[in-house]
């Protein structure tokens, strides 16, 4: 067998940066803290190419078929013979993809965030943050048990707090962070119940014994089967439990608020962590328990497919009208993640039926690289501008030719547009519903059409327009006047460059839902309806958008309802706040508050003030009088004895 | 004439003891007390030998009882009395009652 301890350094090298930095580096060498943090991370991302590579074409196939490998395995906490918390590495297709994918971003981040945060007095702080966070993703995907899955996912969790909390003098970022914590804190628990449903009806914790169990005929599964609660059965239950932990960290409705806030952090953070690795975490947990989901019957798949495209759509009809980039990026996320949930939804498991699978995972690859490329792009625009506003932008095409260049590449992706990436993964998304539902297939082309055009909105608005003036006066001047450094310019480039390529990856003969390839087809037929969709939707951003008009403002006002709605998010921040604070505080808090200050503490309260007169009442027994003593010695001496003589026989 | 009996005996020690347990709760002076400790003390060695005399002739277990409980009683009157100085150092008194300052 081949030796695969090397494997484990992958998300060793980053803890180790990270405990280096955070102990040492902070204080001693802070400048140096960016270089140690990138060396190690491309060390790591050099190791999980490598590794990708011999899985794909070399050891991982047997007789045609993707072998899940337990690489290494480690019983960390054994609760009793059957169950036990183990700390291991599964590698399958999408471990293994999902590895790559996080140190190739984090890497890209990593070397952009030393131009970006240059001279920042915290600088060193981040990059212990950027380590931590890209330990824990990685132990996160290549999780062998589901439970250390959930220890990473909190993790990972904690990171994206410190991170968006990074600048935490302003008052906005600390709100967000709570809130992204709090919210994603809140949709854990249900992953927390799943997973204890899952392991109390199959015994064991363990992902590829599970899986085993609750997919193949036999006790176990008639077990979770049968067992029903309120109309559905433990497995449906325990599976869309399992799935709300996944809508939490992947923000599809209704806990996706915090997405948008989580903008508050460095934008690098945001496309590391709020683009393209952490918010995927939902979809990954999905694919996953895939085989669990595809063989349950129809129920729980059904519930990722909807919450899937609702949430799709919802954030395009947001994106729409927002003002702030990372914002609209922010929807743009949501509702790209929304496409990869009803792939998985639409999915069947065995050969052909799993495209939805492949091109879910498929979609993850493809946008992981054009939305971080876009995140990075929208970096360099804002510290350009210091300004997230599109109002301040517009014109910066001559300014800032290679960003320009590379921000376009990566719309044109995203848009689906061919032969960029998007448009392949997008493409086998479309052909997944075709075959299983045509509502969500309807919805998704729609939803695609938004896509491209809130996309292009985003691209006139910053790059064409108006002329750009400065308006920052007091500003110096000349430090601004061209490009970004050499350091946030190489990772757009080299992410523009994979946005047009990425989409030519065999995919469909590497991931898989069952490990076997299969052929896809390109229709052309079928392709050309959704191009015509968004390049349509393309020309009517550039007719709105690409001079300043007053085309977009007559629009909104004649959708004025309609509109206002969309640009305050639908109202989901207040009506959340509305059940918090004035529900929730006011009919479970202070009722609660008083039983706790006036029964549990009068209780307390009452013991302890009968103690102290009963005290106060007896003390004078402790005189200090010797002879007294021995007379009550005496006396209870005698008065055994007596009783002992009279009453004992 | 009848000979002394068990009875007789025990009946002194008995005495003894309650002259000494009355004599330890009223007297104030500590010597005075000490020696009322004592009078316990030898009420007890009385009925060892009374008890090993009358019913365990043979044995020897009460004679060596007694001979350690004088010994002990020599030891705790030399500590005993070492206390009595100190505290008289201190409190310029040996009366009992002013030796109260262990109280609440």
């Amino acid at each position: 067998m081949l030796n695969f301890n090397y494997i484990a350094l992958i998300p060793l090298l980053p803890i180790i940066s990270f405990l280096i930095i955070g102990l040492i580096g902070r204080r001693y060498f802070p400048v140096f803290s960016g270089l140690l943090g990138t060396l190690s991370l491309l060390v790591s991302f050099l190791l999980s190419a490598f590794v990708a590579y011999q899985y794909f074409f070399e050891f991982g196939k047997v007789d045609g078929v993707y072998q899940q490998i337990i690489a290494l395995k480690y019983v960390w906490l054994q609760f009793s013979p059957n169950i036990a918390i183990d700390m291991g590495i599964l590698l399958d297709p999408i471990s293994v993809m999902m590895i790559v994918i996080v140190t190739f971003i984090s890497l890209m981040v990593h070397i952009y965030s030393i131009g970006y945060m240059h001279g920042e007095p915290r600088y060193a702080t981040y990059y212990a943050f950027l380590s931590l966070f890209t330990f824990s993703m990685l132990g996160l995907v290549l999780s062998s048990n589901i439970f250390q899955i959930y220890i990473f996912w909190e993790l990972v969790g904690v990171s994206s707090f410190l991170l968006i909390g990074y600048y935490y003098e302003k008052p906005s970022a600390v709100a967000a962070s709570k809130k992204a914590f709090i919210v994603t804190r809140f949709a854990d628990l249900g992953f927390l119940i799943g997973i204890l449903v899952l392991s109390y009806y199959s015994e064991t914790l363990d992902f590829q014994t599970l899986i085993q169990r609750l997919t193949t005929e036999g006790s176990y599964l008639s077990g979770i089967a049968g067992a029903s609660f309120l109309g559905c059965s433990a497995l449906t239950w325990g599976l869309v439990l399992v799935f709300a932990g996944g809508a939490g960290k992947s923000a599809m409705f209704p806990f996706h608020i915090w997405l948008p806030d989580a903008m508050e952090g460095p934008t690098p953070v945001s496309a590391l962590i709020h683009a393209a690795t952490m918010v995927v975490a939902g979809v990954y947990l999905v694919a996953r328990l895939f085989p669990v989901f595809s063989n349950s019957g129809p129920n729980a798949l059904e519930v990722v497919a909807y919450i899937g495209i609702f949430s799709s759509m919802l954030a395009a009809i947001i994106a729409c009208t927002q003002t702030d980039i990372k914002r609209v990026l922010a929807y743009s996320t949501m509702s790209q993640i929304g496409f990869m949930m009803f792939a998985l939804g639409v999915s069947g498991y065995h050969g052909e039926e799993g495209v939805g699978f492949m091109a879910s995972m498929f979609h993850l690859f493809t946008h992981s690289i054009f939305k971080a490329l876009l995140f990075l792009g929208a970096g360099a625009v804002i510290h350009y501008v210091h300004s997230n506003e599109m109002k301040d932008m517009g014109g910066l095409r001559k300014l800032m030719p290679i960003t320009h260049i590379t921000f376009l590449l990566a719309c044109l992706a995203i848009a689906g547009i061919p032969p960029f990436a998007g448009f392949f993964s997008k493409e086998e998304i479309l052909l997944a519903c075709w075959n299983s539902n045509k509502l969500i297939f309807g919805a998704a082309v729609l939803t695609a059409g938004l896509t491209a055009f809130y996309m292009f909105r985003l691209y006139f608005s910053i790059f064409w327009s108006k002329e750009y003036k400065s308006h920052n006066t007091n500003h110096d001047a000349d430090a601004h006047h061209g490009e970004a450094p050499g350091t946030m310019l190489l990772p757009l480039i080299i992410l523009g460059g994979l946005s047009v390529v990425a989409g030519f990856v065999p995919f469909s003969h590497l991931v898989t839902a069952d490990g076997l390839a299969f052929e896809t087809e390109f229709h052309l037929g079928f392709a050309i309806g959704p191009i015509l969709i968004a390049v349509s939707a393309i020309i009517l951003a550039w007719y709105m958008y690409c001079k300043e008009s007053i085309v977009p403002q007559k629009i909104a006002d004649s959708l004025k309802g309609f509109y206002t709605a969309a640009y305050r998010k639908f109202y989901f921040d207040e009506i959340y706040l509305f059940i918090t604070k004035k529900i929730v505080f006011n009919l479970i808090g202070r009722p609660a508050a008083w039983i706790d200050k006036n029964i549990f503490d009068g209780f307390i309260n009452l013991l302890a003030s009968v103690t102290e007169s009963i005290s106060e009442s007896i003390k004078s027994l402790q005189s200090g009088k010797l002879q007294e003593y021995a007379i009550y010695f005496f006396a209870g001496t005698l008065g055994f004895v007596l009783l002992f003589i009279y009453l004992w026989a | 004439m009848n000979e002394i009996g068990l009875e007789h005996i025990l009946f002194v020690s008995t005495a003894l003891f309650f002259i000494g347990v009355f004599g330890f709760l009223t007297r104030k002076n500590m010597i005075t007390m000490l020696m009322a400790i004592e009078l316990i003390l030898n009420s007890v060695n009385i009925n060892f030998i009374a008890f090993n005399k009358y019913l365990y002739a043979d044995k020897l277990d009460g004679l060596f009882f007694t001979i350690f409980i004088i010994a002990i009683a020599a030891a705790e009157a030399s500590v005993a009395i070492a206390i009595i100085i100190h505290l008289y150092r201190s409190l310029k008194s040996i009366d009992v009652d002013d030796a109260d300052l262990m109280k609440f």
